[in-house]
C-alpha cells in the first residue's frame, strides 16, 4: 500500500512539487544559515589552526579566546621554559596595527610576532619568498587576501613597502592563511620587530607557544603550567574550543543566525503543512473509500507517513544539495564564509524530519478519522 | 413488479447472507436529533440481487452502510454471512469488510494516479498480496469485463462506463461474498447503466454471493430479484423483480 501511497503522492504533480517546495526552502535555508555560521566560526579559530608546531598556548589567566590580547611580561617565557614536561617554548605577538601604505592611505592590520631564532609559529603555505627572508631588516611576510585588498588588482610583488607604525617595512613574501574575523591583512614578522612596530607598551608579549615533551600527554603539561605559573595553558584544541564557545556565549552571532534558521523552519513547516493538508483534503474520499475497502488505521497512518518521508527526503537532499552547491561556487570568494562539517547536514536531516511530521500532523488527523461511509454520501 | 409483502421481509431461508433486526439509527442527539432508520428488517439470500429504492433522505445509504460495516447502528442486530456485526470490534470488522465485502460507489472513488489494473488490485494490496500478482489478478477481471485493452489507461482516459467496469472489477477481484452498489449507475447514461446492471447480474450474482444494489433508477429495477422500497426509514414495500431471467448466467 505505500506503493499506492507515493503514486497518490507523485500523482497530483503541481500540489507534489509544492509539498517538495515547502521542504527544500527550508532545507536549504537551515542548511545554507548553518553552513555560513559554521563558516564564521571558524573565522574565529583561523590563527590558532594556522599557528603551525606548538601543542599548547599559555596566556594570561582572564583570556577568553583568540583576539582577546592581555600582554604578559617577557620573562613568563622563562617560567612556561622551565615547567617540566615542557619540550620548548617561544613568544608569540599577536595584535591589530595601523599602517600607512606607499600612496599615502591607512590601513589596520592583524600583525603576528614569532619567534626570531626558530620562526615556530610563521606562515606554513607561501606563494613568494621564503621563511627565512624574515631574518632580513624590517622584513614582514603578507597573506594574499591581504595583498589584493590593499593593492587590488596589482600582481604579487616582493620588495614593496609601507610604514607600520611609523617603522618601515620590507614585504619579503606572499602567503595563503585562513581568513579571519575581522578580515584585516595578516602580517607575520619576527618577535623583536614585531615589539618595533607595536605600539609602546610596558608588556607585549601575547602568547607564550609551547611543546610537550614526548610522551607527556599535552593535557597534564597544560595542568603543571598553571599549577606553576598562574597563567592560563591549554592544547590548541581547548583553545579552539574555547574561543568559539566564547563567540557562541558572548555574541548575537548565534541569536541572529538561529532566528533565520527559525524562520525557515516556520516557513517550510507552513508551506509543507499547508499543501500537504490540502492534497489530503483533496483525497480525503479515495482514502474514505480505502477504509471501507478494509484498510485499517494502521495502514492508512503508514501511507501518509511514507507520503510525508518521501517529501522530506526529496526536499531535504534538493535542498541541503542546493546549500552545497552554494558553498562550492562562493569557495573561492573571500568575503563569503561557508563551511559544511557533516553536523549540518544530520541537523539539517532532523529538523526536516520535524517538519514533515508537524507537517502531516493535521493530515493524519484527519484521515485517521474519517469516516468510511463517507464515500456513500454522494 | 409484484408486490409480496409490506413491512418486514420475509425470512425466505434460515441461512440468509444478510440478516437485519429492529435496526434502528439516530443522527446527533436533542432536539436536532433526526431518526434515520425506524426499526428496519431485512434479509438477503445467497444468490439473490436484492435492490434498495426509495426517495433521497429515506434511509437507504444508511442501511447500506450498516450491512456493509461502515456504519454503527443504534439498536438492532445486525448479522451478515455468519458474523454479527453489531458485537463487532473496529478492527475485526475492517477485516470483515477487507475480505468479504466488495464495493460499488456512485462516483467510482478510482485513484486517478492508479492504471486502471492497479485501481481494480487496491482491494488485494491491502490484503497484504504483492503488486504484481495483485495487478496480474486484476488484469484477468478486467479482462473478463472487456477492459483487456485499458489495463493501462488512468481513470481520466476511460468513459464513465469503462471507469464504472473498473469499479465492479475492483469490487469483484478479491471475490468477495457480500457485494454492495451504491447508485452504480446515477453516473452512467442509459446505455452504460444497462451494461453496467448487466455485467453485475452476469459477473458479480452467484450462489455464494449476496448483492445488494441502492439506487434511484427505475431503469434498472428489472434486474433486481426482489425490490425493497424505503421511506422515511422504513420498509414500506417489498416486490418481487424479474433479475433471475435478465442478464444472469
Amino acid at each position: 500500500m505505500l506503493w499506492v501511497a507515493w503514486k497518490m503522492l507523485t500523482g497530483n504533480r503541481v500540489k507534489y512539487l509544492g509539498i517538495v517546495f515547502g521542504v527544500m526552502f527550508a532545507a536549504l535555508l537551515i542548511a545554507q544559515q548553518a553552513g555560513v555560521f559554521c563558516g564564521l566560526m571558524l573565522l574565529t579559530i583561523s590563527q590558532i589552526r594556522d599557528t603551525a608546531g606548538p601543542g599548547m598556548w599559555v596566556m594570561d589567566r582572564t583570556v577568553q579566546y583568540v583576539d582577546d590580547i592581555k600582554p604578559l611580561a617577557d620573562t613568563e617565557l622563562f617560567r612556561v621554559k622551565a615547567v617540566p614536561g615542557v619540550d620548548w617554548a617561544v613568544r608569540f605577538y599577536k595584535g591589530i596595527v595601523r599602517s600607512r601604505l606607499e600612496e599615502g592611505h591607512f590601513e589596520q592590520m592583524i600583525l603576528l610576532g614569532i619567534d626570531d631564532a626558530t620562526l615556530v609559529g610563521g606562515p606554513t603555505r607561501l606563494l613568494m619568498g621564503s621563511l627565512a627572508d624574515l631574518r632580513t631588516p624590517d622584513a614582514v611576510i603578507m597573506d594574499d587576501a591581504g595583498y589584493r585588498r590593499i593593492w587590488p588588482g596589482e600582481p604579487f610583488r616582493l620588495g614593496r613597502t609601507f610604514e607600520v607604525n611609523d617603522h618601515r617595512a620590507v614585504l619579503v613574501g606572499i602567503t595563503r592563511a585562513s581568513r579571519t574575523f575581522q578580515s584585516f591583512p595578516i602580517v607575520y614578522t619576527r618577535y623583536s620587530q614585531a615589539v618595533v612596530f607595536a605600539p609602546r607598551e610596558r608588556k607585549v608579549l601575547s602568547f607564550v607557544l609551547a611543546e610537550p615533551a614526548p610522551g607527556v600527554a599535552a593535557e597534564e603539561v597544560c595542568r603543571r603550567i598553571e599549577a606553576a605559573t598562574g597563567l592560563q595553558a591549554l592544547t590548541q584544541e581547548q583553545f579552539i574550543r574555547k574561543t568559539i564557545g566564547y563567540y557562541l556565549a558572548k555574541s548575537g552571532i548565534p541569536l541572529n543566525f538561529g532566528i533565520t534558521v527559525f524562520l525557515g523552519f516556520l516557513v517550510g513547516t507552513a508551506i509543507a503543512g499547508q499543501t500537504f493538508y490540502l492534497f489530503t483534503v483533496e483525497n480525503i474520499r479515495q482514502y474514505g473509500a480505502l477504509k471501507a475497502m478494509g484498510a485499517g488505521n494502521g495502514t492508512i497512518l503508514a501511507m501518509v507517513l511514507s507520503q510525508a518521508l518521501q517529501v522530506g527526503l526529496v526536499g531535504y537532499g534538493v535542498g541541503v544539495g542546493l546549500a552545497a552547491l552554494f558553498g562550492l561556487c562562493t569557495r573561492g570568494l573571500v568575503r563569503l564564509a561557508f563551511h559544511m562539517p557533516w553536523q549540518v547536514p544530520a541537523i539539517t536531516a532532523v529538523a526536516v524530519l520535524v517538519i514533515v511530521l508537524v507537517a502531516s500532523l493535521l493530515s493524519i488527523r484527519r484521515v485517521l478519522f474519517v469516516d468510511p461511509a463517507i464515500v456513500f454520501r454522494g | 413488479m409484484v408486490t409480496t409483502s409490506a413491512g418486514p421481509m420475509s425470512p425466505e431461508s434460515t441461512a440468509a447472507a444478510v440478516r437485519v433486526r429492529g435496526v434502528t439509527k439516530r443522527f446527533g442527539s436533542g432536539e436536532t436529533a433526526t431518526l434515520a432508520l425506524r426499526g428496519v428488517d431485512l434479509d438477503v439470500a445467497h444468490g439473490e440481487l436484492l435492490m434498495l429504492v426509495g426517495p433521497s433522505g429515506c434511509g437507504k445509504t444508511t442501511l447500506v452502510s450498516i450491512v456493509a460495516g461502515t456504519l454503527e447502528p443504534t439498536a438492532g442486530s445486525v448479522r451478515v454471512l455468519g458474523h454479527d456485526l453489531v458485537a463487532m470490534s473496529g478492527s475485526r470488522k475492517t477485516r470483515f469488510r477487507r475480505d468479504e465485502v466488495g464495493f460499488v460507489f456512485q462516483s467510482f472513488n478510482l485513484l486517478p494516479a492508479l492504471t486502471a489494473a492497479e485501481n481494480a488490485a487496491v482491494p488485494l494490496l491491502i490484503a497484504g498480496w504483492r503488486r504484481s500478482a495483485a495487478v496480474a489478478r486484476a488484469a484477468e477481471v478486467l479482462e473478463r469485463l472487456g477492459l483487456g485493452e485499458r489495463l493501462t489507461n488512468l481513470p481520466s482516459e476511460l468513459s464513465g462506463g469503462q471507469q464504472q467496469r473498473v469499479a465492479i472489477a475492483r469490487a469483484l477481484v478479491h471475490a468477495p461474498r457480500l457485494l454492495v452498489c451504491d447508485e452504480p449507475t446515477s453516473a452512467l447514461d442509459a446505455e452504460n447503466g444497462r451494461i453496467t446492471m448487466e455485467l453485475i447480474g452476469a459477473v458479480a450474482v452467484q450462489p455464494d454471493r449476496a448483492v445488494i444494489v441502492v439506487t434511484h433508477d427505475a431503469r434498472i429495477y428489472s434486474f433486481a430479484d426482489r425490490i425493497a422500497e424505503m421511506e422515511d426509514g422504513r420498509i414500506v414495500a417489498v416486490t418481487r423483480g424479474s433479475g433471475a431471467g435478465e442478464g444472469r448466467p
